[in-house]
């Protein structure tokens, strides 16, 4: 298939008058890519740009292209591309097993199957019997696991990543980094990796672009 | 975060007008009401055979013996309790911000704050007056009285017993703009610069931060001035009488039998409003003769001095100024239970609960009435910010500092001066004296503070959730309704307190427009006024007072208990 995958056809992202990104590239399903800059360089605009939420004060052009389908002109939510932050952004008004509920595709349909499903992906991340706790009383990982778990519950077609790993300390980091890739692989899901961390880079194991 | 939403539902299609909609609902009135005064004033009103224009109404106005000094008070009262208050404010921060007793001091702020302006008027009163608590407190032995001395404390003629009930209100408002304001200029830094400079804290202060903390408060002093100078309600209760103020007078007039008075009247107001425009500008000289003094301040390099001075005269004028509320509440609670009271006993000899039962029939349907037009202009109001915050962030139209200013025209522009005018159309439009005319004027007043109570904590509010949420599948509406307010859930409640505490606390607003037939509890307490029964009159100043305070309390632990297992919503 050589449509599959993630394109980016001749983006280009300017802020008065600046460009900021120009990229155009493929990210195969399953492979990573790693973009690297300086802060303020643009990376995470370009995910911004990816996702839908990009701010009018930017001038953006070029094609965002999924699995062979333009999803440049669509809402952020129709587009079933999933993100992960630095900060892990678990709702803090909602329970853990809500959180996930929240991400849970819309497509499982009864109380009982989603539940059902939320304690095994709860299991799945070691974190049976968390579905009740309150998002903050997690540890770190905990919370990054319970975020990774809340996005591949929604279902995406691309995951995006902007510097994820960054606030984790350096043990839990490889864990964390291996479990989001070794699920990307599993998935067969592109992935776009911001980072200003090489450790990153090299734990992505994939090609490397240079912004800025 | 200004991305794309889906644009078709109706709610959607609305969003886009809600900030034209808005301003159209706030100010509308206002310079309707405006028109409504200037016309009358040069002597148009078909309705009562004025069809031309002349000069009368003012020649009449002129001729009356009580002009100029009625004037003067609105000028003298209005100038003095803004600088004050001001004064207070400034020297506070300067000499106590960043300290504990500055923390214990930003607690009080809202509870004092909700105390409305009228039953913070009676409590003063009944504080001052030959037979207050201070007056017993010190009598016999230290006064010698044996009976209230016949002395004009309540009501002087120079206005300052006005002007004291007007600083203690004003400082809790200026002081929490003023807290807001500093929030956002980077405050610590500046100050810790001066004082490794060699200065001392206060002038450190006053040189770093005043400056920038004064352009963000300069709406609110404002809005201090012109209500400082029109007030009607503190007034009638501490205000002199012969002449009153001008304000007063003013509605004396409208409430005259004879309608050509509402020519006098209205040419009053319109001589308000260029009083109010005129210190205004006044105050805007003044502000350009204080920075050029303060240049040549900064400039000597004067290392200042005297903190311990500073700290113990702000914190004695703090103090009085948050004693004369609460003391005054506390003797509103005495006189309600009390028996007999003899002067100079400092308590009554006996409590009794006869005040309130005896009152209790009538209280309850001004209670319910109250309790209706504050939720409904309090609601109201929070639907309409919540639709233009949220216009803002879906559709980029971020307001400017010239749309602050729009947020300022209610509280700026005297009531007096326009809801004459509006009182005036709504008589010969027959829409006047019904609750609805109340709400509707009630919301030009719950905007602005709900407004500016809630746009920053919904502007602070991290929208990488919003990304993360609409990125897990949620459209815009789902973002805001099961992520964004939910998590705000604090200060909407806060904000929406705010309001009811401000519709509850409006007088003139709730006479003219109910043309004296929508009765609320702060019409009847005010109304009270001329009996002089203090027993009855605390009773509906409390029971105001109480009803202010509740939806604080509400605000403080609704949010409590639904978050309860919540930490990370503890302090939002």
């Amino acid at each position: 298939m050589p449509d599959s995958g993630l394109i980016l056809d001749g983006v280009v992202i300017r802020r008065d008058g600046r460009t900021l990104v120009d990229i155009s590239d493929r990210v195969a399903p399953g492979e990573v890519l790693t973009v690297m800059g300086p802060s303020g360089s643009g990376k995470s605009t370009l995910l911004s740009y990816v996702i839908g939420t990009l701010d009018t004060a930017f001038e953006a052009k070029g094609r965002v292209i999924l699995n062979g389908s333009d999803i440049t002109d669509l809402v952020p939510e129709q587009r079933q591309v999933g993100i992960l932050f630095q900060d892990e952004l678990l709702f803090p008004h909602l329970s853990v097993g809500e959180n996930l509920a929240f991400g849970l595709r819309a497509s499982v349909k009864g109380r009982a199957a989603r539940r059902e499903k939320i304690d095994a992906a709860l299991e799945d991340i070691g974190l049976a019997g968390f579905a009740d706790r309150d998002p903050e009383t997690l540890s770190g990982g905990q919370k990054a696991r319970v975020a990774l778990m809340r996005m591949l519950l929604s279902g995406p077609r691309a995951l995006l990543l902007d510097e994820p790993f960054s606030r984790l300390d350096t043990e839990r980091r490889d864990q964390i980094r291996t479990l989001v890739f070794d699920q990307a692989r599993a998935k067969g899901l592109p992935v776009l990796l911001v980072t200003h961390d090489h450790a990153d880079a090299d734990a992505a194991g994939g090609r490397l672009y240079q912004l800025g | 975060m200004t991305s794309r939403c889906d644009t078709a539902s109706a709610r959607a299609r609305f969003l886009p007008w809600a900030p034209l909609l808005t301003l159209a609902i706030m100010l509308g009135p206002v310079v309707a009401g405006v028109l409504g005064t200037l016309a009358p004033a040069f002597g148009y009103m078909p309705a009562l055979g004025g069809d031309g224009i002349t000069l009368n109404a003012f020649t009449m106005l002129f001729d009356w013996p009580g002009i100029t000094r009625a004037s003067v008070l609105s000028v003298t009262t209005g100038i003095a309790a803004t600088l004050l208050s001001l004064l207070v404010v400034a020297l506070i921060c300067a000499a106590w911000s960043g300290s504990r007793a500055f923390r214990i001091i930003e607690r009080m702020l809202s509870p004092l704050l909700s105390v409305p302006h009228a039953a913070a008027a009676f409590g003063l009163a009944f504080l001052i007056a030959p037979s207050g608590w201070i007056a017993r407190a010190t009598s016999p032995w230290l006064t010698g009285w044996d009976r209230p001395p016949d002395l004009l404390i309540l009501q002087d003629p120079f206005g300052l017993s006005l002007i004291a009930g007007l600083v203690a209100k004003e400082v809790p408002f200026l002081l929490l703009m003023t807290l807001a304001a500093l929030s956002q200029v980077r405050m610590r830094q500046a100050r810790d610069t001066a004082l490794a400079l060699g200065y001392s804290p206060v002038t450190a202060w006053f040189k770093t931060v005043f400056p920038r903390v004064y352009a963000q408060i300069r709406l609110p002093v404002f809005a201090v001035l012109a209500f400082s100078m029109t007030v009607v309600d503190v007034s009638l209760i501490l205000g002199p009488t012969t002449p009153p103020t001008l304000a007063v007078q003013i509605l004396k007039w409208m409430n005259d039998p004879d309608l050509d008075m509402r020519f006098l009247a209205s040419a009053a107001a319109v001589w308000q409003l260029v009083l109010v425009i005129g210190v205004l500008l006044l105050w805007g000289v003044g502000e350009i003769a204080i920075a050029w003094l303060g240049h040549r301040w900064v400039a000597s390099g004067t290392r200042g001095g005297a903190t311990r001075t500073i700290r113990a005269i702000s914190l004695t004028a703090a103090l009085l100024s948050a004693s004369a509320i609460v003391f005054g509440i506390l003797g509103l609670l005495v006189w309600s239970f009390a028996g007999f009271w003899s002067f100079p006993d400092l308590l009554p000899s006996a409590f009794t609960l006869k005040t309130w039962m005896r009152h209790a029939l009538n209280l309850w349907p001004v209670i319910t009435e109250t309790l209706i037009i504050a939720s409904v202009s309090t609601f109201v109001a929070l639907l309409l910010t919540l639709a233009c915050l949220e216009a803002e962030e879906r559709h980029g139209l971020r307001p400017g500092t010239r749309a602050l200013w729009l947020l300022y025209v209610p509280l700026i522009v005297p009531q007096i001066a326009f809801l004459t005018g509006l009182q005036t159309l709504a008589i010969f439009t027959g829409i006047d004296g019904n609750r609805m005319a109340v709400i509707a004027v009630h919301i030009i007043f719950v905007l602005p503070y709900v407004f500016l109570s809630l746009a920053d904590p919904f502007r602070a509010w991290d929208v990488r959730f919003g990304h993360v949420a609409r990125a897990l599948g949620a459209g815009c509406d789902g973002v805001l309704w099961r992520v964004r307010l939910p998590m705000l859930l604090r200060p909407i409640l806060t904000a929406a307190a705010v309001g009811f505490a401000v519709s509850i606390g409006q007088y003139l607003p709730t006479l003219l427009a109910g043309a004296g037939r929508v009765q609320t509890l702060t019409t009847e307490a005010v109304a009270l006024t001329s009996g002089g029964d203090r027993r009855v009159i605390s009773v509906y100043a409390l029971s105001q007072t109480a009803l202010a305070l509740l939806p604080f309390a509400f605000a403080l632990f609704i949010p409590a208990i639904v978050w309860r297992n919540r930490k990370g919503l503890r302090h939002a």
